[in-house]
């Protein structure tokens, strides 16, 4: 369980909860709610470099193809392969077992650019 | 509706003893003349039915379409626009639909003339300085013109240039069209006026910029204000402005793109200059371009001695040919007998009748379903969901709701900056009778969307397919019957 009071925020909908120099990412609640049902993720390669708010993922649902944006930089250590057989768990647990990645960050303090839930919250 | 016989495939009505075809029984069987080892083993399973129950089957399956010539088709984004039939019977005419692509250039003299006379028609339209006819589809014009740019900058040693920018309010292809050419696609937020944000565009704009790629007017149904300062700003940084003409039917005759700086631009001709558009083609997306870089179109080129039309690939710089033979010439023949058949003050009306149309539904619209961007728009609008009035209402409900009501639904959830979009492109070729029906069913779906949200939730009622269950059919898509 990530729990959204203890994640960070990019502006364009993705969480980060921070532990170590590791970040797990997924889609915020409002996102999977704006989404609507979710029907295909391709996920990005394990092993892989990202930027912060770089495209590297993109999710598919009845609506249209959305792209997902890293929130933080650095390596892909580990990819949700649950959410590619039951693309559903994003929408059911945005913020528990419907997590996309972990990524290694090449600079711990990128994360302290991204918003509170608090602000985030605020933004929508 | 109800009582067609749609549920059941021609091979589940199928029975053995029936034929379509009775022919009298000779002595001996006609696979008896054919050498054994041709022979099938088991007879191919084809349904088995009486010539009349095949006749009702298709005829009774066409009367299920849901098509231009039957309803009101305001698809946002798709100019699904009247065609006249005349030109239909013109393409098909024995001249040009039975020649050979091999035919020597003598025995095609009308067909390259057409092309010949076509590519001047679009000059004088765009004010650009030549085209190309070869691109059989709108992204594929697209395409042409972004080998073309490359081949441009690359014709002048400028090897940096690898990156196209794009408004988030662009069509969908224009990002696809990028990629595929090899470059990297940079992405540029809109204004909050849905138009482009220059600061925004002077941020990402520099050397390694090949092409900025406007669609004019854009997704969101608007004019870009500011095309002048873009198209200088374009070109002081060494990039070539490329316009996405699919939308042209709301500026025809009435403004010439070159004049706006436009280096190059492809036009959709099965869209804007007459072909029944819709289910994947064929389409001809004619790509046009500035003096400089015309020795980069594609060959052959069409030439006229002053006697005679000829095919040349006499360029240096050419990209190529980008389609075997010439282009899909039905389509530009009728496209030719279109632009030869209304003068330039009629295409000037067609443009203003098309934004006449949208701007009409749009303010009749306007106390239910509120255009995203308020101003005035050009021949399509963007209408949302006050969430404020309909909390519980979403556009894929409206969308069913209308076929039920006899309308084809418009485009929905797009462009993607708008939420819950309703995407309403009337076209110049629709009567008020027909916009007005159109308005009082959204009204009434308004309406209904406030008293009853859950209704709309089982639209279609009426349909000879009802709601279906899209996100099993995403999920867990079973492709057999």
């Amino acid at each position: 369980m990530y729990e959204q009071e203890k994640c960070k925020f990019a502006k364009t909908h993705e969480w980060a909860f921070i532990e170590g120099e590791t970040a797990v990412v997924g889609i915020s609640d409002h996102a999977q709610h704006e989404i609507s049902d979710i029907v295909f993720v391709e996920l990005p390669q394990k092993g892989a470099q990202v930027k912060a708010g770089e495209r590297c993922c993109v999710i598919e649902s009845v609506k249209s193809a959305s792209d997902i944006f890293s929130p933080v930089s650095g390596e892909i250590v580990e990819v949700n392969e649950a959410v590619t057989a039951d693309p559903a768990l994003v929408n059911r647990e945005p913020h528990a077992g419907g997590w996309l990645f972990k990524v290694k960050m090449s600079d711990v303090k990128e994360a302290d650019a991204l918003l509170s839930f608090e602000a985030y919250k605020a933004s929508l | 509706m109800n009582n067609y016989p749609h549920n059941l495939l021609s091979i589940e009505k199928s029975s053995a003893l029936r034929r379509g075809v009775q022919i009298r029984t000779s002595e001996k069987k006609a696979s008896s003349y054919l050498p054994k080892e041709f022979l099938r083993q088991t007879p191919p399973n084809l349904p088995s039915m009486s010539e009349f129950d095949a006749v009702r089957h298709f005829t009774n399956l066409s009367r299920l379409n849901f098509c231009l010539d039957t309803h009101f088709y305001p698809l946002g984004s798709c100019t699904m626009k009247y065609n006249p039939k005349a030109y239909d019977v013109l393409s098909s005419l024995d001249g040009f639909a039975n020649v050979h692509p091999y035919a020597p250039e003598e025995y095609v003299q009308g067909t390259l003339g057409i092309i010949y006379a076509l590519q001047n028609q679009l000059k004088e339209i765009t004010g650009l300085y030549d085209f190309t006819l070869q691109p059989s589809a709108g992204a594929h014009g697209e395409f042409t013109g972004a080998l073309i740019a490359a081949a441009y900058h690359r014709a002048r040693k400028d090897f940096d240039r690898r990156e196209i920018i794009i408004p988030d309010t662009a069509h969908g292809t224009n990002p696809a069209t990028a990629a595929m050419a090899g470059c990297k696609v940079i992405n540029i937020k809109s204004a909050p006026d849905g138009r482009v944000d220059l600061e925004e565009l002077k941020k990402v704009l520099g050397p390694k910029t090949a092409l900025v790629m406007l669609t004019i007017p854009n997704t969101a149904g608007l004019f870009e204000k500011n095309i002048k300062t873009i198209a200088e700003m374009t070109h002081n940084a060494g990039a070539l402005l490329y316009m996405d003409g699919a939308n042209l039917n709301a500026l025809i005759g009435l403004v010439k793109p070159a004049d706006m700086g436009v280096d190059l631009m492809h036009i959709n001709l099965h869209k804007t200059i007459a072909t029944p558009h819709g289910g994947g083609g064929p389409g001809a997306g004619a790509v046009g371009v500035c003096e400089k870089l015309a020795d980069f179109l594609p060959v052959p080129r069409i030439v006229f001695d002053g006697k005679k039309y000829k095919l040349s690939a006499k360029t240096k710089y050419s990209i190529g040919g980008v389609k075997s033979f010439y282009g899909n010439i039905s389509v530009i023949i009728r496209a030719y007998c279109y632009l030869s058949q209304f003068d330039g003050n009629t295409l000037k009306e067609i443009a203003e009748n098309a934004v006449l149309n949208a701007n009409y539904v749009r303010v009749k619209l306007a106390k239910y379903f509120p255009a995203y961007f308020d101003a005035v728009c050009m021949h399509e609008c963007v209408l949302t969901i006050d969430k404020g009035v309909l909390p519980a209402a979403r556009t894929a409900d409206i969308a069913k709701m209308l076929l039920d009501m006899g309308f084809h639904a418009p485009t929905i959830y797009f462009p993607l900056i708008v939420p819950e979009a309703i995407m309403i492109e009337p076209t110049e070729t629709e009567n008020k009778q027909t916009l007005d029906k159109f308005v009082s069913a959204m009204t009434s779906i308004f309406l209904e969307a406030g008293s009853n949200p859950e209704a709309l939730h089982e639209a279609p009622k009426n349909c000879p397919v009802k709601r279906i269950d899209e996100v099993s059919a995403a999920r867990e898509p079973n492709l057999r019957w």
